[in-house]
């Protein structure tokens, strides 16, 4: 499904080149739930960015669902993170103009879906994350939890292949953390490639798959199995096999 | 992305900076009321003159002497060859002529009693009247009578009368001019000015007297009644042929009331230009001002812009976004503004009512197009801005 071949991003500041991703070689299956860890710095965003067709890699390939994106041209980039990518940020970045039904219709406004249609298609997607209640609230009037499940549902609406989200649980407290963490989790188990920075060891240890970066290197993937500790494979290939303590959302 | 989805999303990312927005729109909406109210006002300048013609009958031909090109500019200057009393005899038996008129012109100063008035004095007959299609207040016009005889008759202009007799009776009185002396048998109803003379203002006498008076030989233009308008044409021809062989040169020009109309609307409208030039000043300003906003917009919105591309917006629905943002801001604008210019236009008719200015519908057209282009044109920078935006850093800036 994903597919990093010694992926190097070089940031040029000035005179002086920066390394945030040195050789990464990655594969990722589909259904995967990966958790990417690692120090600030370690270019855990760059790393996700690269994933997300929002930048490319300076050198190295990279294979998503058998297309290598960096050839692609900008406006197929577009479309591939309109169709295949959904975005979850640490800081939600909703439009606070736009209600919550408004921010999740976005990405079908840019696809050009019927008005009903989104409407439609909004509503049941807050209806799945739980906030049809508050379809009409504009994101100054949601809580952060409610914001971060606003925003998964702009991200999932228009059924992706992957889902990319950078510490969602950065700016929550643990009882939203964990209702968004459970969220997430339960459309991985529907099939959604999941993968997720964050900083914390706890959200982290919810992954199937934990991929830690250090200066831009992978350091280590454990896998861990139901029953096994850790265990360390470096390319990460073993399937996933489905949790039996997630339900369905 | 669907048009109206476009128009809609441009037109939400305005309503949330009211203030802004409102300043803008209020920008552009005084650069295109001035566009409007100035080419109204340039509009009624040409109305107004183009009435004057049709006052001045709208059948006449002016013969004068000199060669002119009356093609463009009005027919002033060039070699005299003089025109006599018996060209206007030739020119007055031609088929197509109904009437014409002499005219000798000289200025002078008319005496009653101790007051005194200089005027122009105009020799003519007394065709002049219906040539003219002038009015009579009191008395009558100069008597119909053999141009070889002159006569002591004048008949004077109201403001003359006015100015000379204070209220008085003139009909019958003596005035003088020079060592002459005439006899008043009528007075001109009030006419005002009529582009070429204030005829309010002038005397009249015969023409045989007048070039006595003023020691002229020649006359200074014939005025020609045509039988029809469609024959205008033709007649011009007539009398151009008939004075080639009676001077045998080409030496005199006959101007139709199309030509010089002609010749005063095309100055009019590099008037209204010119005034549309001005104005158009303001709607640049303007222009900069959206373009501003909109980059300040561009700026203040990196995040939501990282985040449209992140979720599949395309470059040029990006750009066609922030485009539709500027060009709704101009385009409200326009439409505020012609409203104010109507506005402007009606409000000054009423204090100036003869004066027949009204935003011609091209203009408000013309306005609302140039409000279009004003916040295409100033949009498109800002626009591009935004669709250059990495959306990486975009995003990383909140
Ligand atoms: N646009 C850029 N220009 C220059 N250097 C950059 C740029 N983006 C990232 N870097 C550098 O690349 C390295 C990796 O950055 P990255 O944001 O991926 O780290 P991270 O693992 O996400 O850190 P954090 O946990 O703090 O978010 C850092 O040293 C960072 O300074
Ligand atoms: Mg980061």
């Amino acid at each position: 499904m994903i597919r990093l071949d010694d992926v190097w991003r070089i940031f040029t500041v000035g005179d002086a080149e920066v390394h945030a991703l040195k050789g990464v070689t990655l594969a990722i299956e589909r259904g995967e739930h990966v958790a990417l860890v690692g120090p600030s710095g370690s270019g855990k965003s760059t790393l996700l960015h690269i994933l997300g067709c929002l930048d490319r890699p300076t050198r190295g390939r990279y294979t998503l669902e058998g297309r290598e994106v960096g050839a692609l041209s900008e406006a197929e980039r577009s479309l591939i993170r309109r169709n295949r990518i959904g975005f979850v940020f640490q800081f939600f970045h909703l439009l606070a103009r736009l209600p919550a039904l408004g921010n999740v219709e976005l990405p079908m406004l840019f696809a050009g879906v019927t008005a009903e249609e989104r409407r439609e298609r909004a509503a049941r997607t807050l209806a799945a994350v739980g906030l049809s209640h508050r379809a009409h609230h504009r994101p100054d009037q949601l809580s952060g939890g409610e914001r971060q499940r606003v925003a998964i549902a702009r991200a999932v609406v228009m059924e992706p292949a992957v889902l990319l989200a950078d510490e969602p649980t950065g700016n929550l407290d643990r009882a939203a953390a964990s209702e968004v963490m459970e969220l997430l989790e339960g459309m991985n188990a529907r099939g959604l490639t999941l993968v997720v920075v964050t900083h914390d060891p706890a959200i982290a240890a919810r992954a199937r798959r934990v991929v830690r970066l250090s200066d831009g290197e992978i350091q280590g993937s454990g896998v861990r199995g139901p029953g096994s500790g850790h265990d360390t494979t470096p390319t990460g290939t073993r399937t996933t096999v489905p949790d039996p303590r997630l339900g369905g959302g | 992305m669907r048009f109206l989805d476009l128009l809609r999303f441009a037109a939400g990312a305005l309503r949330g900076h009211r203030l802004r927005t409102g300043l803008s729109v209020a920008g552009v909406a005084v650069g295109i009321a001035a566009v409007v109210a100035l080419t109204a006002l340039g509009e009624g300048a040409r109305r107004y003159v183009v009435d004057q013609f049709v006052a001045l009958g709208s059948n006449l031909l002016i013969v004068l002497p000199g060669k002119v090109e009356t093609t463009g500019a009005a027919p002033f200057g060039g070699v005299t060859h003089d025109l006599t009393i018996d060209d206007f005899r030739a020119v007055e038996r031609l088929p197509r002529v109904r009437r014409a008129a002499p005219l000798v012109v000289a200025t002078d100063t008319v005496h009653f009693q101790d007051r005194g008035r200089a005027v122009p004095v105009l020799g003519t007959t007394a065709a002049f009247a219906a040539v003219r299609q002038l009015a009579v207040a009191s008395g009558e016009f100069l008597p119909p009578r053999d141009l070889d005889e002159g006569g002591n008759e004048i008949v004077l202009g109201m403001k003359v009368a006015d100015e000379l007799f204070r209220g008085a009776n003139p009909l019958g009185q003596v005035v003088r001019v020079g060592s002459w002396r005439f006899r008043v048998v009528g007075v001109l109803a009030p006419r005002g000015r009529s582009l070429t003379f204030d005829i309010d203002d002038d005397v009249f006498v015969s023409v045989r007297t007048a070039m006595r008076v003023f020691n002229r030989s020649t006359l200074f233009r014939i005025l020609v009644d045509v039988r029809s308008h469609p024959e205008m044409q033709a007649t011009k021809h007539d009398v151009e042929a008939l004075l080639r062989e009676r001077h045998r040169a080409d030496d005199v020009t006959v101007i139709t009331q199309d030509a010089l109309l002609a010749a005063f609307s095309k100055i009019l409208d590099a008037l209204t230009m010119a005034l549309v030039g001005i104005a158009s000043v303001s709607l640049a300003v303007a222009g900069v001002g959206i373009m501003n906003v909109m980059l300040v917009s561009v700026t203040e919105r990196r995040a939501e812009i990282g985040l449209l591309k992140a979720v599949g917006a395309q470059d040029g629905q990006v750009l066609a976004a922030f485009l539709a943002e500027a060009v709704l801001l101009a385009l409200g604008g326009g439409v505020a503004g012609v409203a104010l210019g109507a506005g402007a236009v009606r409000a000054f008719v009423s204090f100036y009512p003869s004066f027949p200015a009204s935003p011609p519908l091209w203009a408000v057209g013309a306005a609302l197009g140039l409000s279009l282009a004003v916040g295409a044109a100033f949009g498109v920078w800002p626009a591009r801005r935004a669709t250059r935006l990495d959306p990486v850093e975009a995003l990383a800036g909140r």
